[in-house]
């Protein structure tokens, strides 16, 4: 036992000193973004200047998280020596201690900051070792970054413990006895007041009374917060509370309410007459109370906005506009003339989506006034090929089948046989001529599945023998020996939860457990970079739609943009409060949208960094997410086994689509978004009509303003058409171009 | 629900007893009572902690099963060294001990014999993964492919054909888009159809497909081409599309036993009776429906005086065999207590031995067809009358001459009842077997059950030996896939539900001159009570008719194993190398995804020998040639 106590104490003092680099790496390149993104992406001449900034500071911080350690554990002599040796003032370890060991929980909240926040004083943090407690740039720092007994000493007023049950019991008392029109709203108190008393309970060690009152009022509470219960209830001492996620979550996030403004007057007037400040208390501190004037919402609609760790969004939260409007396609005429030829090298060779053909290019739509400034963020310029792909993009899609109701696409599906459980992602490219899949053995396979066969480039003594000046160069560069239908790729050391293929087919991303990113390229089979930095289980990557960028989100509970040529993250986003399970990005590669372990789905806003969206709902984790082809939708599923509908311009909830009856992990929209479809850990492929989810909706302007929303269970109407597979749960799902169907998952005997 | 389930979760713990045992297992004598109780509230949290860690990688892997991996993940999340040497594929059960107040729950770990495995052939290396493809939909019709699963479900067959009322019938809307399995559908239809509950009249309209496929099928199967026609039962065997076209293939079997046995035709009835089971093999149907015209056409092929042409030379006593063991199996399967298939079936046997009249023949079938039934109806029904039936053989055997057809007929009376009493007598007589005794209770029949009997206890008891020496355990990495998926379906794979195939070193199929003979033992203890082995040998240019005999077993308890004996065998012609497999399956308290599999484990591994010995016998039997071109 005592072994293992030893191993947990260096395992909190290596998060520490793991965190603190990665997070400077974070903070240090967002200082470089403003002219990363405004270079052309091709460049990388800025990666230079980055590496010498944060090399020494790096190594620095290590040292004093070193010297913190030792110190800790009385080794007062190497303290001494280690200081001399490395030329460190003896101040700097006491002002770093306080530091360090606050962002080992709340390096993550901090990061918002320091992704929008003023660079040059970032950049000043870093260099300047004495001065390494400089404020965060923006408000608040201590707020975000709190130190775990700063938290938790909130907990520290003394209450009467056997009062705690009076008190609870007496508001559940005046609640119950309410106009029915409140009831519903004020009942979202009891959860996050009965978390926060039996906290205090735990905290002050009143373990017998926390129990008792766990097991009077736990089953009073929403069947959705059933997992957070659970591991509620295994704490029941107050050093379990250090060091508990869960715990710090709940403490740090203020638990957001939306309560009308008449309801709260009701719930004020009562706790004050009956001079009930322990719950006041509660609530003014760790309470977000979101007021809004007008009617009281009904059950229903407060059941179908909650469920998330930290309560329903703010309203502010989404007010942001979001430009999700297409981007403009460039015109490509139909013969190629040759220009471009600098972009020959291989560094970022994306693609647009969606061009027009040249006959159709004059097209009404000039400019969606919803849709980002082209230049907004920087893409890369189109190559040859990618132009050669797009002209065949245009060929196939017209003769691409109109889905509707009445035509149902046809459904396809790879089965992987003999994967013995370990299938863990797979990823198709956007043509569908290859498929990618990630297993728990770590390995990364790809398969041909048209009958063009796989081939590695040459190596480099038999391509000086080419004949550089032939047309078929790019033929004769392959090296026909290596012809397979399959090729593995080894490198990982975990299991690879994602993966995807670079839009012109070129690259491969895969993450894994192991903590990294990896690049590989599809024409030497080889890894190209190792992208590290998230230093846990990576759960999910994606290339953007144009190429060039991707992200990448998981266990550390950030999603981190990175561009390929960077070996460190363009953006860290950060404000979720429990793992990154799922992310995608926004067809017009300006947003990325991510899903939580903590239930909520937020989109992000790759140019500021900001979070502009924050979709609460969902009753567990959510594992799929996928935009609409116009860009104004996301849908997203869950292990609550429900698909869950979202407008991102008015930010609110649209449609739940009800049917599953396992964890929903792929979602697609057909290639003209008229049809959904749903894969799911209970082996069957679903297809909703999407159009008609989408035209049912009633927007009038209270909906938009206050985020109310009347849910129709229409699901049964919605559904168009259920197939399940014999015994292979459906773990991705791809529209070809033609809007057939593609599905995959690992054959489970 | 969730109130009920959420008071257990706050209090579970470790109890201290195991923090005790714990500590005293690293050598921590004296613990304190309080420390224990410290120890378990914080180790319990832990493990809390750490299996909802585990949670996690379990849905990123996509799976619904936790693996110790999952565990070593969320030990390193914590940074805790992941616990090595904790792998494993299957379920193990713990083992329960108690003793000196003190109750252990613990993993048996057997000792492992390293020449064993040393010298063993190593296991076969499990599959690559590879990619398949199939049409799940087409248009928004999921087509009825064996890849897909079936429209109708067995148990829906099975509800239908019993409780008719009660069920409304699957696949009758004609858009056929919610398949869904149980709830979905249930669910839909419900609401719908909840208000009438008339059995709806039933189309039996077949696509032109089918009708085609129909048409090809019954060709190929009583057609001259082998080939084809091992396909076509095949496809029979696995197509999960073919409850529309039951009605049919019933009929055709009907109609076709009873015109071929006016006309004495061996080789169409052996062809029909291999499509019953071929149907019966079926996962996907359920022929409860359709008995009542397949059972007098089984029958017919079990007790029928005359089946070929010539009955002095060709071989029609297989088939009794064969048709006598479908009997038994569709007894097993579908017999209830409404519709008695087995006592009716019994009594028919019965009745028609006792006549005096009835000829070698018809008595040979009624015979095979009672002792087919099991070990009870051999007990109770056959063994009382080994004697006026040893009279009767001996009568003819050494009496005067009166006809080669009677001598035959006797001669095979009287190794089928030794085959078959020897082994039943063998569990019920006691030892020692003196001959003379023998002679006293069965007659003229006496001597000869009396070597049999001696040699049934040997092998019997040589298999006992064998299997408690359990030496080695090949548990391939992964069982659990099967070849079925892929490949090329070929006659000499052993295919077993549970997955796990049996491959004979050389394929050795029938017509091949002289293959290595394989010998497949296969034990089985799925009812629970009656252990019995059964012991399959398949020598393809020797013995006319498959040697199975069912010996008890001595053994208590059972291990999975998979025994590989290289070596000869007892019993047999010594000169060739000879291959035995001892399959033994699981006890059915071990895992119930092992057990319902298990239990249909006999027969479809003994089925597949089956029909390549009566390919083998018609072959060899001179009459045969005109049946089999090749």
């Amino acid at each position: 036992m005592a072994a293992v106590q030893g191993g947990q104490v260096d395992a909190v003092e290596e998060k520490d000193i793991k965190t603190e680099p990665s997070n400077d790496g974070g903070g240090n390149n967002n200082a470089n973004d403003g002219r990363l993104l405004s270079t052309s992406p091709g460049s990388s001449s800025s990666t230079g200047s980055i590496k010498s900034a944060a090399g020494p500071p790096e190594d620095q911080q290590t040292l004093l998280a070193v010297l913190q350690f030792l110190r800790k554990n009385k080794l007062t002599e190497s303290v001494e020596i280690l200081r001399r040796e490395a030329g460190l003032p003896e101040d700097s370890l006491e002002l770093k201690g306080g530091d360090s060991s606050g962002s080992g929980s709340g390096a993550a909240a901090g990061s918002v900051e320091l992704a929008g926040g003023d660079a040059s004083s970032l950049l000043s943090r870093v260099t300047s070792s004495a001065s390494t407690v400089a404020p965060a740039p923006t408000k608040a720092a201590g707020e975000d970054q709190p130190d775990v007994n700063v938290v938790l000493s909130a907990y520290s007023q003394q209450g009467d413990p056997p009062l705690y049950q009076v008190y609870y019991s007496g508001l559940k008392k005046f609640i119950e006895s309410v106009l029915d029109c409140h009831r519903a709203e004020l009942s979202q108190v009891f959860y996050p007041l009965f978390v926060h008393m039996y906290l205090e309970l735990v905290y002050n060690n009143h373990e017998s009374e926390a129990k008792a009152f766990f097991e009077k009022f736990s089953g009073d509470q929403e069947c959705y917060y059933e997992d957070d219960l659970r591991i509620l209830s295994s704490l029941s001492k107050r050093e379990h509370m250090r060091g508990n996620e869960t715990l710090l979550d709940f403490r740090t996030s203020k638990f957001v309410l939306r309560i009308s403004r008449d309801s709260y007057q009701l719930l004020k007037r009562h706790l004050q007459e009956r001079q009930n400040n322990q719950i006041w208390n509660i609530i003014q501190e760790h309470l977000y109370i979101d007021i809004f004037d007008g009617m009281p919402r009904s059950k229903s609609q407060i059941d179908a906005m909650s469920g998330s760790l930290a309560g329903e969004g703010k309203r502010e939260a989404n007010k942001a506009k979001v430009y999700y409007g297409l981007l403009k396609e460039p015109e490509i005429e139909l013969p190629l003339d040759d220009e471009d030829e600098e972009a020959e090298n291989e560094e970022g060779k994306p693609k647009k989506k969606k061009p027009k053909k040249d006959s159709m290019g004059s097209k009404s739509k000039k400019q969606d006034p919803n849709a980002p400034a082209q230049t907004r963020i920087p893409l890369p310029e189109l190559k040859d090929s990618d132009k050669l792909d797009k002209i065949m993009y245009m060929k196939e899609a017209t003769k691409r089948i109109r889905l509707g109701p009445e035509i149902l696409p046809s459904i396809c599906f790879y089965t992987f046989l003999n994967a013995y459980q370990g299938l863990t992602a797979v990823d198709f490219t956007d043509d569908s001529s290859l498929i990618a899949g990630g297993f728990a053995d770590s390995t990364v396979r790809v398969w041909s599945v048209t009958p063009k066969k796989l081939r590695k480039v040459k190596s480099a003594a038999d391509l000086n023998l080419i004949d550089k000046e032939s047309d078929d160069v790019l033929e004769r560069i392959m090296d026909e020996k290596t012809a397979s239908e399959l090729k593995i790729l080894y490198g990982h050391s975990g299991p690879v939860y994602g993966i995807s293929f670079s839009p012109d087919r070129n690259y491969l991303l895969s993450s894994s457990e192991d903590g990294t990113v990896r690049l590989w390229s599809l024409q030497t089979f080889t890894c190209l970079v190792g992208y590290k930095g998230h230093n846990y289980p990576v759960w999910d990557t994606q290339f953007s739609p144009h190429g060039y960028y991707f992200i990448s989100g998981g266990h550390d509970r950030v999603a981190r943009l990175w561009a390929t040529d960077h070996y460190q993250p363009l953006r860290i986003f950060s404000g979720h409060l429990a793992d990154v399970t799922c992310t995608r990005f926004h067809p017009n590669s300006n947003y990325v949208a991510t899903g939580s372990s903590d239930r909520t789905i937020r989109v992000w806003d790759i140019l500021t960094g900001n979070c502009v969206r924050i979709f609460t709902g969902h009753k567990g984790p959510i594992h799929s997410l996928a935009f609409s082809p116009n860009g104004k939708f996301l849908a997203s599923g869950a292990t609550d086994s429900r698909v869950l509908l979202w407008d991102i311009g008015h930010g609110l909830m649209i449609g739940e689509l009800k049917g599953h009856t396992d964890t929903v992990y792929s979602l697609r929209f057909s290639r003209d978004g008229e049809i959904l479809a749903s894969g799911s850990m209970d082996n069957t492929v679903r297809l909703w009509n999407a159009t008609k989810a989408f035209d049912d909706l009633e927007t009038d302007d209270f909906t938009a303003a206050t985020g109310h929303v009347h849910l129709h269970d229409n699901s049964q109407e919605l559904l168009l058409g259920a197939y399940t597979s014999k015994s292979t749960p459906v773990i991705h799902l791809h529209f070809t171009r033609r809007n057939l169907l593609l599905a995959a998952g690992g054959y489970n005997p | 629900m969730a109130e009920e389930r959420r008071p257990k979760q706050c209090t579970v713990t470790v109890p201290t007893e195991s923090m005790k045992a714990m500590a005293e297992s690293v050598g921590v004598g004296q613990l304190q009572e309080e420390s224990c109780a410290a120890l378990s509230e914080e180790v319990s949290y832990r493990i809390k902690e750490i299996a909802q860690d585990a949670l996690k990688f379990m849905h990123h892997g996509k799976r619904r099963k936790l693996t110790t991996s999952d565990i070593d993940n969320a030990l390193k999340l914590k940074n805790v060294e992941p616990l090595y040497g904790f792998q494993t594929q299957e379920f193990i059960p713990f083992r329960f001990a108690s003793g000196g107040g003190r109750e252990l729950h613990f993993y048996e770990e057997k000792e492992v014999d390293l020449s064993d495995i040393i010298n063993t052939p190593l296991p076969r290396v499990p599959l690559d993964v590879s990619l398949k493809a199939h049409w799940l939909s087409i248009e928004g019709v999921q087509p009825s492919i064996p890849e897909n699963p079936p429209p109708a479900p067995k148990e829906q067959q099975k509800v239908e054909s019993t409780e008719p009322l009660k069920v409304v019938k699957p696949g009758q809307e004609e858009e056929g888009t919610i398949h869904g399995k149980g709830m979905t559908a249930a669910d839909s239809k419900g609401k719908d159809k909840g208000l009438i509950r008339l059995k709806p009249r039933s189309t039996h309209e077949l696509s032109v497909e089918q009708q085609l496929y129909y048409k090809e099928i019954t060709e190929a199967c009583v057609g001259s081409c082998e080939a084809k026609r091992a396909e076509a039962l095949q496809s029979i065997a696995t197509d999960p599309g073919l409850y529309q076209m039951l009605p049919r293939f019933s009929t055709f079997i009907s109609e076709g036993v009873r015109v071929n046995v006016v006309q004495n035709n061996l080789a169409l009835l052996i062809y029909l009776m291999r499509m019953v089971k071929a149907l019966m093999d079926n996962p996907t149907l359920y022929l409860e429906k359709y008995l009542h015209e397949l059972i007098p056409a089984v029958v017919t092929c079990i007790v029928s005086k005359q089946l070929c042409l010539r009955p002095d030379v060709d071989n029609h006593w297989a088939l009794r065999d064969f048709a006598a063991r479908l009997m038994a199996q569709s007894c097993k399967t579908f017999s209830t207590t409404t519709n008695n298939i087995q006592s009716r079936i019994t009594k028919t046997f019965t009745k028609s031995w006792l006549d005096d009249k009835t000829q070698w023949t018809t008595r040979y079938g009624c015979i095979a067809g009672l002792a087919e039934l099991g070990p009870d109806v051999i007990k109770t029904l056959i063994l009382p009358r080994l004697t006026v039936e040893g009279a009767r053989i001996k009568s003819v055997m050494e009496g005067p001459v009166v006809s080669n057809i009677d001598k035959i007929g006797a001669d095979h009376v009287q190794s089928l009842l030794l085959k078959h009493c020897a082994s039943v007598i063998a569990k019920i007589r006691p030892q020692p077997d003196s001959v003379e005794q023998y002679r006293m209770d069965y007659g003229y029949l006496g001597p000869m059950l009396c070597s049999h009997v001696m040699k049934a206890r040997t092998q019997a008891a040589l298999q006992a030996q064998q299997v408690n020496r359990t030496t080695l355990t090949i548990t391939q990495p992964r069982p659990t896939l099967t070849v079925s998926q892929s490949g090329p379906r070929t006659p000499s794979i052993i295919k077993v539900p549970s997955s796990l195939t049996l491959m004979s070193p050389r394929p050795g199929t029938p017509s091949q001159p002289s293959p290595p003979a394989t010998k497949y033992i296969v034990m089985t203890t799925s009812a629970g009570s009656s252990s019995s082995q059964q012991v399959i040998t398949l020598n393809s240019s020797q013995s006319p008719s498959p040697v199975t005999s069912t010996v008890p077993s001595a053994m208590s308890t059972l291990q999975p194993l998979v025994k590989l004996e290289p070596g000869g065998g007892s019993g047999l012609t010594g000169t060739r190398p000879m291959q035995k497999y001892i399959v033994v399956s699981l006890p059915s308290s071990a895992s119930s995804s092992l057990e319902a599999k298990s239990s249909v484990l006999p027969t479809s591994i003994s089925s597949n020998p089956l029909e390549a010995v009566m390919k083998l016998d018609r072959s060899e039997s001179p009459g045969a040639s005109t049946q089999s071109p090749h």
